[in-house]
C-alpha cells in the first residue's frame, strides 16, 4: 500500500485506506519526534519549498520542522520577499522554484483552487497547506490523528464542527474525511455561516449550539476569522460569543470525556472560553505537536511519488 | 550413472526446527561467554525476523543465566540508502527501543546477513538513539555477497549462495513452521 499521488490537494478523493496509511505512517514519525535526536535521513538530498502567500506561523513552521527532521533541504518563500511583488505570476514563481530542483512544493494561498492550478503546471509534488476557503488537508489529517490518538474510533463517532463553517477550509477537509470514515458530522453555527447545500456532504446542520452539542464525543471549534469578514455575518462579537462560544457549562452537554479541538490560533473568550481551552479535555496543544509527525508522514509518502 | 538434476522450482530445506533451536542456544551461550554475563547487555531485533529471533535469544539467555535482558525493536526503513531511488515508499513500521542504549553492549539481531546494507542502516538508526558502548551482530544465516565491510559476531549457519538464490527464514511467530529454505529467486 502506498500513496500513489503526485500531489495532496484535497481529502475528497482520498480513500479510507489512503487516510489510514497516512495516520499509520504518522504514528511511526511520532516515535521519531519523541527521541532525543529528532532527525532521520529519509529525505536526505531532497528539497522542500514552503511557498506561503498568506501569513501563517503554525503551519509553515510545522512543515519546516517536519522537512528538517527528515533531513530535507528547506527553502521558505513569502510574497513580500519574492519577485511576486514585481508582478510575477504564481505559476512562474513555482516554475522558477522547480528549476532549482525542488521535489515538493508546500503551497498556502488565499485563492481556492490555487494548489490545483499549480499542481497541473509543475512536475514537483504539491501539498496544499490551505487554499482560500477550499481545503486544508494536512490540518484535517492531524485532527484525525489526534482523535485516533485519544483511542476514539471513527465509525459512529459524533463530531461537532462549530463556527464559521462556510469560510473554513479546515471544516471542509474534516467533513470530507470524517464522513468517509463513518463518523456522524454535525455542523453548528449561525445560518449566515453555513455553506449552501452542505447537507449533501452527509453532515447535519444545527443553528442551536446546545442541541447540536448533546452527546458528541468530539467538539471541533473553528476560529472566528475577525480579520476576514469583519462583522458582516453577525451583529456583535459579544452576541456570537454568547450563542456560539464554548463554555465549561456547554461542554457538559457533550459526552463525558469528550475532547475539545481547535485548529488555532484561538480567540480566547470569543469562540472558546479560557477555562475550556486550558482544560484537561482540550487537545489543542496535542494537535500542534501531532502536526509535525503527520506532516513528516505526508512528506515521506509524497517523496516516493516522483 | 543417472544424471541428477536439481529442481529449483522446489524449495530446498537447509535448516529445520531442531537446527534453528540449537543455533539459537549456541548463539545465546556465545553472547554470554563473550560478554562475561549480562551486565550492560541489551538486544535489538531488526524488524521483522530479527525481532522474533531476538525474543528467542532473550528467552534462552534467561534459561541459562536467570536474567531477562532488555530487548528493543528497530525499523530501518528511514535509514535505507536506496530510499530516494525507489519508486514507492516502503511502508514504515515502528521502532521501539524502550531503554537507554547509551553505554550498553547492544547485540543487533537479524535473520539473514547478505549485502550488509541493512546492518549499516541499523547501526545508523541505533546511533540516533544514543551512544552504545559496543555493537555486536547476531544472525541466523550468513549467505555472503557483502557489499560493505561488515562481519557478524555470532552466526547460526554459514550458507554460501549464488546471487540468484533466495534464502527464506520461516518462523513460528509469523505463522509458519520453523525452517530455513533456499530457492531460485
Amino acid at each position: 500500500m502506498s500513496l500513489k499521488r503526485k500531489d495532496l490537494l484535497s481529502l475528497a478523493p482520498l480513500s479510507v485506506e489512503e487516510i489510514a496509511l497516512v495516520l499509520d505512517t504518522a504514528d511511526s514519525f511520532k516515535e521519531v519526534t519523541g527521541r532525543e535526536i529528532k532527525k532521520v535521513p529519509a529525505l536526505r538530498g531532497r528539497t522542500v519549498v514552503n511557498l506561503f502567500f498568506e501569513p501563517s506561523t503554525r503551519t509553515r513552521t510545522s512543515f519546516e520542522l517536519a522537512a528538517k527532521r527528515l533531513s530535507a533541504d528547506v527553502i521558505n518563500f513569502s510574497p513580500s520577499s519574492s519577485s511576486v511583488v514585481k508582478g510575477e505570476t504564481l505559476l512562474d514563481t513555482a516554475r522558477n522554484i522547480e528549476a532549482m530542483q525542488a521535489d515538493i512544493i508546500v503551497l498556502r494561498h488565499p485563492s481556492a483552487g490555487a494548489a490545483e492550478a499549480l499542481a497541473r503546471g509543475v512536475k514537483s509534488s504539491v501539498i496544499n497547506a490551505g487554499d482560500g476557503w477550499h481545503e486544508h488537508p494536512t490540518q484535517a489529517l492531524l485532527d484525525l490523528y489526534t482523535i485516533r490518538q485519544r483511542g476514539l474510533s471513527f465509525e459512529g463517532l459524533k463530531v461537532a464542527i462549530v463556527g464559521d463553517v462556510a469560510h473554513s477550509r479546515v471544516a471542509r477537509s474534516n467533513i470530507y474525511a470524517l464522513s468517509k470514515l463513518g463518523a456522524e458530522v454535525r455542523l453548528i453555527g449561525p445560518p449566515t455561516m453555513m455553506p449552501w447545500g452542505v447537507e449533501r456532504l452527509g453532515a447535519r446542520v444545527y443553528c442551536n449550539f446546545d442541541e447540536g452539542l448533546t452527546g458528541v464525543q468530539v467538539i471541533m471549534m473553528l476560529r472566528l476569522q475577525l480579520e476576514r469578514q469583519g462583522r458582516a455575518l453577525f451583529p456583535t462579537i459579544r452576541e456570537y460569543a454568547r450563542l456560539y462560544g464554548l463554555t465549561g457549562e456547554r461542554v457538559k452537554l457533550a459526552d463525558p470525556g469528550a475532547i475539545v479541538m481547535h485548529p488555532g490560533p484561538i480567540n480566547r473568550g470569543v469562540e472558546i472560553a479560557p477555562e475550556v481551552a486550558d482544560s484537561l479535555s482540550s487537545v489543542i496543544l496535542d494537535q500542534v505537536a501531532n502536526g509535525v509527525a503527520v506532516r513528516m508522514g505526508i512528506l515521506y509518502l509524497m517523496s516516493g511519488a516522483n | 550413472m543417472a544424471h541428477v538434476q536439481i529442481d529449483y522450482t522446489q524449495e530446498k530445506p537447509v535448516m529445520d526446527a531442531g537446527d534453528i533451536g540449537r543455533a539459537v542456544t549456541r548463539i545465546a551461550h556465545e553472547i554470554l561467554e563473550r560478554n562475561k554475563g549480562v551486565a550492560r547487555l541489551a538486544l535489538v531485533g531488526i524488524r521483522t525476523g530479527g525481532v522474533y529471533l531476538g525474543h528467542r535469544l532473550v528467552r534462552r539467555i534467561r534459561d541459562i543465566e536467570g536474567v531477562t535482558v532488555p530487548i528493543g525493536e528497530l525499523d530501518i526503513t528511514l535509514y535505507r540508502d536506496d530510499l530516494a531511488l525507489r519508486k514507492e515508499q516502503p511502508v514504515l513500521r515502528k521502532t521501539s527501543v524502550p531503554f537507554d542504549i547509551s553505554d550498553k553492549i547492544i547485540v543487533l539481531v537479524d535473520d539473514v546477513l547478505f549485502t550488509g546494507r541493512t546492518i549499516r542502516a541499523a547501526m545508523d538508526g541505533l546511533m540516533d538513539l544514543g551512544r552504545p558502548a559496543e555493537i555486536q551482530l547476531a544472525v541466523l544465516i550468513d549467505r555472503g555477497h557483502r557489499q560493505l565491510p561488515i562481519k557478524a559476531t555470532y552466526v547460526g549457519k554459514n550458507i554460501p549462495t549464488s546471487r540468484d538464490e533466495e534464502i527464506q527464514v520461516l518462523l513460528e511467530e509469523a505463522g509458519e513452521e520453523d525452517r530455513v529454505v533456499i530457492s531460485r529467486a
